[in-house]
């Protein structure tokens, strides 16, 4: 079933996923997510255990060898009110303890990660995923099992923290770096290194307290690359900056993947772990329901998800995304119709009104509906949208060949963050389109032969 | 293996982070005040001067040059209760960068030592001068006496500041029963007062007092830095300071050194025991 939205102008970089191998369980396309300009080394494939070509850098021997190891890793918040937080309190309520109300975070998690893997973790809010991260960077004791990380492991938890605001850019730099192991003479060798990343040259001797939030950010992602770790743990941080400075971050974690570095993020965007990972491990409620290839992962994600939502998003006619109007076309721009042969080409256009508010980049999934709301096949832009509060973007779904099929057709729109994956909105249109497949019943027109068995 | 190696880089405390760390909290004081540090040491000179001026000049004291006395015993007790004080609250006050970047926590009290041993050793420095500008005679082989006491309070500063540090972060009180302890226990030294007063008082029990480490550091550094063991008070020739000898000095010094350095060994169990829980609690 061809399933494919192509782009109608580049700069909405909706290009076609490949429906090869990508099909989903339910005849979906795969979603090909968020295919920002991202360089992908030569040489590297996307299968986890393959040694990549320039690990020149990277002082290790066995690209098999074990790099992140963590052994029925469990961890327990005990509850705020049931532990003493004073001396006073100690002495008081004693006595007064009462019945656990602890909070397992994670329960008996099972993660072997080789050299040079780059892990995507995924899952609702909630899942557990982010305290993972944090037990594997050594900042939370797990509370039963075993942690062991090799190397040296930069966490990029918060950009810039530890900055501290009084001091000059130059300074924070050395101090950072210096946290993060490295000795003086190795952060002189890659200081005008870091400076260039962070485009920060002419206010690096400025005190920090006066940089804007963007040049902040940019310093405390350069510092934390440049301190060639072995291990770079990421958590969602690539949200912010500007769009000019993700590529970059983007573009740096991929140098990094072709490195042969092993990498580990959190993210809520799902076309990202496609995009950039070899592995996926889903979470949900702290235990890990999905560890394999990214494209089926985040397909068991979706469906996880899309049968817990874990708040609905916002009416369409009131989100600070809204999709307005929906038209259909034989192409882009073309006269309205709404009626299509099989064979024909088929443009969806959804006109997306953005206000104040709005997230400067989504992605959209466009459903396409039979008579009983059941999904007949979905579609999904590949590179978010950016998008400018005030004006409206045309996005365009193109079909080269309507499938055969015969009814008539609904299409939901769901708009999200293209950084968060929050999603921002649905709209179920009214609007239908009529598909005039040749068969006299049934949904679908397939090839067959009826006859008697001789 | 080079791996790890790096990665005992990112857990182990270093010397070159720990003076990083020294010069990122001197910076951060004394940034954007030219005279800043020069404040600081100014600070105990003009301290200095107010007790010349009241105990010499108008309230005639019983202990002959007065200041010196006083600032000889001060300085080390200053950079203790700055160093513990400092320590105390480093970790709860870097919460954010204990959350978020892993690094070897330790340096966190051990920089707040480093701070208040900056200031000490320059303001010691500030006081040798201003004595020898009085032309108060205060050279001898006496003066060696500094090095042990120094050492012994290092270690016991050390050891109190990590282990305030790590229970601060847990039970958040501990500072402020820290400020009222350290007031109180100022008076426990032979500071203010001079030591024929503890004997009238304790007579042979005298060497209770001197079990507090502080105590026999603060008389070390008396003996060391005033000198003189006797003075004259009401026509009678009075031992103002602990002993008159050397060996009396090196004998206590020893004698709090060694429960100083368990102390150091066990605070630090606790601080490594207590820090893998410093993120979760914070």
């Amino acid at each position: 079933m061809p399933s494919d939205a192509s782009p109608s102008s580049p700069a909405i970089p909706a290009g076609p996923p490949s429906p090869a191998g990508r099909a989903g369980p339910a005849g979906l396309a795969g979603p090909a997510g968020l295919a920002v300009a991202v360089p992908k080394a030569p040489g590297v494939t996307a299968t986890p255990t393959t040694p990549s070509v320039q690990r020149a850098r990277v002082p290790m021997g066995n690209p098999h060898a074990t790099v992140i190891s963590a052994v029925g890793v469990s961890k327990r918040f005990v509850a705020a009110q049931r532990k003493a937080t004073s001396f006073k309190e100690w002495f008081v309520r004693r006595s007064s303890r009462g019945p656990s109300e602890d909070f397992w975070a994670l329960r008996d998690i099972d993660v072997q990660i080789g050299q040079g893997q780059t892990v995507g973790l995924a899952g609702a809010n909630g899942s557990g995923k982010s305290t993972l991260l944090k037990v594997l960077a050594g900042i939370l004791r797990p509370s039963d099992g075993e942690v062991k990380v090799t190397g040296r492991v930069a966490s990029l938890l918060e950009l810039g923290a530890g900055f501290n605001g009084e001091l000059s850019g130059r300074d924070n730099v050395y101090l950072n770096a210096s946290l993060l192991g490295l000795s003086r003479r190795e952060i002189d060798k890659m200081f005008d290194s870091i400076v260039d990343f962070a485009e920060l040259a002419h206010k690096i001797d400025d005190e920090v307290k006066h940089y804007s939030s963007g040049q902040y950010v940019r310093l405390g992602f350069a510092v934390a690359v440049h301190v060639d770790p072995d291990v770079l743990l990421v958590d969602e941080v690539l949200a912010v900056g500007d769009e000019a400075f993700q590529l970059k971050c983007l573009a740096k974690i991929a140098e990094f993947r072709a490195q042969g570095r092993t990498i580990l993020f959190v993210t809520h965007s799902l076309g990202l772990i496609e995009d950039m990972c070899d592995r996926i491990l889903v979470l949900e409620n702290g235990e890990i329901i999905f560890d394999g290839e990214p494209a089926a992962g985040t397909k068991v994600l979706r469906q996880h998800l899309g049968s817990l939502p874990s708040e609905g998003p916002v009416p369409h006619d009131l989100a600070p995304v809204r999709p307005t109007k929906l038209t259909f076309a034989r192409d882009p721009g073309g006269s309205e119709q709404v009626q299509f042969d099989p064979g024909e080409p088929l443009t969806i256009s959804v006109t997306l009104e953005a206000v104040e508010g709005a997230p400067e980049v989504v992605y959209l999934h466009a459903y396409v509906l039979g008579m009983h709301e059941e999904p007949i096949w979905l579609m999904e832009t590949t590179g978010g949208i950016p998008l400018t509060p005030g004006t409206e973007t045309v996005v365009d779904f193109t079909v080269p060949a309507v499938p055969p099929l015969l009814g008539a057709f609904a299409v939901s729109v769901h708009v999200s963050n293209a950084w968060t994956g929050e999603p921002v909105t649905i709209r179920r249109f009214d609007d239908l389109f009529g598909i005039s497949g040749p068969q006299s019943g049934g949904l679908l027109s397939v090839d067959y032969e009826a006859r008697p068995r001789v | 293996m080079l791996l790890d190696r790096r990665s005992r880089a990112q857990t182990r405390v270093r010397w070159e982070l720990l003076r990083n760390l020294i010069r990122k909290d001197l910076k951060v004081k004394y940034k954007g005040s030219t005279l800043g540090f020069a404040w600081s040491l100014a600070n105990p000179l003009l301290l200095m001067a107010v007790y010349y001026v009241v105990f010499q000049v108008i309230l005639p004291g019983r202990i002959p040059n007065f200041a010196i006395y006083l600032m000889s015993g001060l300085l080390i007790w200053n950079a203790f209760s700055g160093s513990v004080s400092g320590a105390c609250g480093s970790v709860v006050y870097n919460a954010n960068l204990v959350k978020k970047v892993r690094f070897p926590l330790p340096v966190l009290p051990l920089s707040a030592v480093g701070f208040a041993l900056v200031h000490f050793v320059l303001q010691l420095g500030v006081l040798f001068v201003v004595i020898a500008a009085l032309q108060y005679n205060f050279f001898g082989l006496q003066l060696l006496l500094v090095f042990p006491a120094f050492v012994v309070a290092l270690i016991f500063t050390t050891a109190l500041s990590m282990l305030v540090a790590a229970l601060n972060v847990r039970y958040r009180d501990t500072q402020h029963l820290l400020d009222v302890a350290l007031l109180a226990w100022f008076w426990l030294n032979p500071i203010v007062y001079n030591m024929d007063l503890i004997r009238q008082h304790l007579h042979s029990y005298t060497w209770i007092y001197f079990l507090n480490p502080m105590a026999t550091v603060a008389a070390t550094f008396q003996r060391a830095i005033y000198k003189h063991p006797y003075a004259t008070i009401n026509k009678h020739r009075t031992l103002i300071l602990a002993d008159p000898g050397y060996t009396w000095y090196l004998e206590h010094l020893a004698i709090v050194g060694v429960p100083s350095l368990l102390l150091l060994w066990f605070s630090y169990r606790v601080f490594t025991r207590l820090q893998a829980d410093f993120a979760e609690d914070l």
